[in-house]
């Protein structure tokens, strides 16, 4: 049978039959004063019943409920004793006669009604919400409410008409490995808990369920949105292959997105990502990425006809702040030059257009391109987790300018009353030679660095590393490198200043344990990258990577420094 | 009586659980809170009225506080729309 595939992977297992005591109309008409005073303490104590419940569950300490748990709950109870709720629940005992389960099913019905015909996903997802409480209250109201969940079996796939939002807390699941429902949809309470648990989930089924029986073998194939019931042996044995090789191939990866990355002996480091549109942060998001440590401004300014006006960088910038969802998002300015035209934007032609006119410098001399642009940077700060970086600085002078330039743009702002971070922070990319050596003159005059290695290296060893001859020579483990990136991390710790790296050194797994060593607090690339640094840290030591980035440090080339890196990984 | 504006900073807006958090603490003043959105005014006592108002991030919502003790409300709500909110 098919339904939606709500959360991938594949399932072999064991049916467990979920089903509900479903309360219904009664019809009732009041006929007394008395009866109509009864059903609404009736309403009342069944309602005191179900937040009684609610707070059994919750200070049930064998449970362990997590963070978002413990929110669902506490939505619920508020939602029990709603006043709206109550109000119109007991209007309808008072004033059209109705019992207490007939007032509830009608007034929870309105409510699942308006919810379910809001023009919002999130909203629409809260009807399950009200149908759970309401479901709550009318099994409360009827004494039918089963007050011991039951207990799976190992490899229980869960069949259901859905898992309601407080079932899913309720209910053991160490042993339950996948979900099939009637009705449900991708955005659904149910959707949401087999991907939060990693487990395959099909929805919406319809009434093809109802021919499973208890213990019937099931397959779940969650991606493709297929559920098996007693598979013959030809199918069985298909799955079985199936299962086996999604599981090599997922075995580490999402256990790892939700945990933090930190050291064996407990040093926090901040894994980011390096994103060029709000699309990305997708990916960001699910490779576990804790913000964004390089958001390049460039795509938007690439492949049109003229700039893009403030309005529509304030879009771009806006959209991927907003769906990082409170996590940080560094925005470097436009980093552009000879070696990246732009159609409408006519830069000469240079003999070395990575020593020439190019990032900062153009903004520089450009103050009506890069006002612009500070502008909707800032404006997109009023979420309050934006901040602002500069590409290519080589001199302090070039630094307190573009400040200055950033200063002016507030003004801008406030005069027009616009809402933006008085507090953004500031950073620079280091990536020029001359920054490297004056980090500690650059340190007191910012908020963070962002180490960038592909032109540091190329400017520090004077290697162009396009140029096929010598790209050999284009080494960040080259002794010069790695001092300059030494000495920047230590310069920003001494001044408390946050330090970060953006550059493909960051995503390189042999470079992890020296970069810690080093003291890096924060890595950010690519967010595929992610999940292979994090192992790295996950199963490093601060101390003994400090001994490490030491016994480098005292090496005079690159090949020693490799061997050594690599037989240490080995280990 | 003190009314305030705030842009809302979440970007899912004010759902179930920093409904929750605004509804307990507008429960620990004698003032009464609500909520207006555009032409819209709900209590802030009702979780069911403050998710149909629909307030989703970047949108402007307005809160008004009338009460005695208004003044200490409008400081503690000020602090978790400035505050909180992004964290919920």
């Amino acid at each position: 049978m098919k339904g939606i595939s709500a959360s991938p992977g594949i399932a072999i297992g064991s049916a467990y039959v979920l089903t509900k005591n479903k309360v219904t109309s009664t019809g009732t008409v009041l006929k007394s004063e008395d009866d109509i005073a009864r059903e609404m303490d009736k309403f009342n104590k069944a309602v005191q019943a179900s937040v009684d419940d609610i707070e059994r569950v919750k200070s049930n300490a064998s449970q362990n409920l997590n963070e978002d748990e413990m929110d669902v709950l506490d939505a619920h109870i508020e939602l029990l004793t709603d006043p709206q709720l109550h109000g119109d629940v007991l209007e309808k005992i008072r004033a059209e006669r109705k019992n207490a389960v007939d007032a509830v099913i009608q007034v929870i019905g309105q409510f699942i009604r308006v919810f379910k015909g809001m023009n919002d996903a999130y909203l629409i997802d809260r009807a399950a919400d009200i149908k759970d409480i309401g479901n709550r209250i009318l099994e409360n109201l009827s004494n039918s409410r089963e007050k011991t969940p039951p207990k799976f079996k190992f490899n229980t796939i869960v069949i259901a008409d859905e898992i309601s939002p407080s079932d899913a807390i309720a209910l053991d699941m160490t042993t339950v490995i996948a979900f099939a429902t009637r009705i449900g949809g991708k955005t659904s309470h149910t959707a949401i808990l087999a991907k939060s648990k990693n487990l395959p989930a099909v929805l919406g089924c319809g009434a093809a369920l109802d021919e499973i029986r208890n213990d019937d073998v099931i397959i779940v194939d969650g991606a493709k949105g297929l559920v098996i019931a007693n598979p013959d042996e030809k199918c069985f044995e298909e799955y079985a292959a199936k299962f086996r090789q999604y599981h090599q191939e997922n075995s580490f990866m999402p256990s790892l997105n939700s945990a933090p990355a930190q050291t064996t002996d407990g040093i926090k480091i901040k894994l980011m990502a390096n994103i060029s549109s709000a699309d990305d942060m997708d990916d960001a998001l699910m490779y576990g990425a804790e913000g964004v440590g390089l958001f390049r401004t460039e795509l938007l300014f690439m492949n049109r006809n003229s700039f893009p006006t403030e309005d529509e960088q304030f879009q771009f910038y806006y959209s991927a702040a907003l769906k990082a969802r409170g996590k940080p998002v560094v925005i470097r300015t436009i980093d552009i030059g000879g070696d990246k035209p732009l159609d409408y934007f006519h830069l000469p032609k240079e003999e070395n257009p990575f020593l020439g006119y190019r990032a900062i410098r153009i903004s520089l001399d450009r103050k009506d391109i890069f006002v612009t642009q500070l502008k909707a940077i800032l404006r997109a700060s009023a979420l309050r987790n934006v901040k602002a970086m500069f590409p290519m600085i080589s001199g302090i002078q070039e630094l307190r300018l573009a400040k200055q330039i950033l200063e002016a743009a507030k003004q801008q702002l406030r005069e027009s009353k616009v809402d933006f971070d008085e507090r953004i922070p500031v950073g620079m990319m280091i990536e020029t030679p001359s920054a490297a050596i004056t980090a500690d003159l650059f340190a007191q005059e910012v908020d963070f660095f962002s180490i960038g290695t592909n032109d540091l290296c190329q400017y520090t060893l004077a290697v162009d590393r396009g140029n096929e001859k010598i790209k050999d020579l284009y080494d960040p483990y080259n002794p010069a490198v790695l001092r300059l990136i030494r000495y920047m991390i230590e310069q920003a710790r001494k001044y408390h200043i946050h330090v970060g790296m953006c550059g493909e050194f960051a995503s390189d797994p042999l470079a992890t344990v020296l970069l810690l060593g080093m003291g890096l607090e924060e890595f950010s690339m690519s967010a595929v990258s992610l999940p292979a640094i994090k192992k790295i840290i996950n199963e490093n030591d601060y101390e003994k990577a400090k001994m490490i980035c030491e016994q480098v440090m005292s090496m005079d080339n690159s090949k020693s420094i490799i061997d050594y890196l690599t037989a240490c990984s080995s280990k | 009586m003190i009314t305030k504006s705030y842009v809302i900073t979440a970007p899912e807006g004010i759902h179930a659980r920093p409904a929750t958090t605004l509804i307990r603490l507008a429960k620990k003043y004698k003032s009464i809170v609500s909520l207006k959105k555009e032409e819209k005014v709900v209590l802030l006592n009702s979780m069911l009225n403050i998710l149909t108002i629909g307030a989703k991030g970047g949108d402007t919502i307005s809160i008004i506080i009338d009460g005695e003790d208004e003044t200490d409300a409008a400081l503690a709500i000020d602090h978790f729309f400035s505050q909180e909110l992004k964290h919920l």
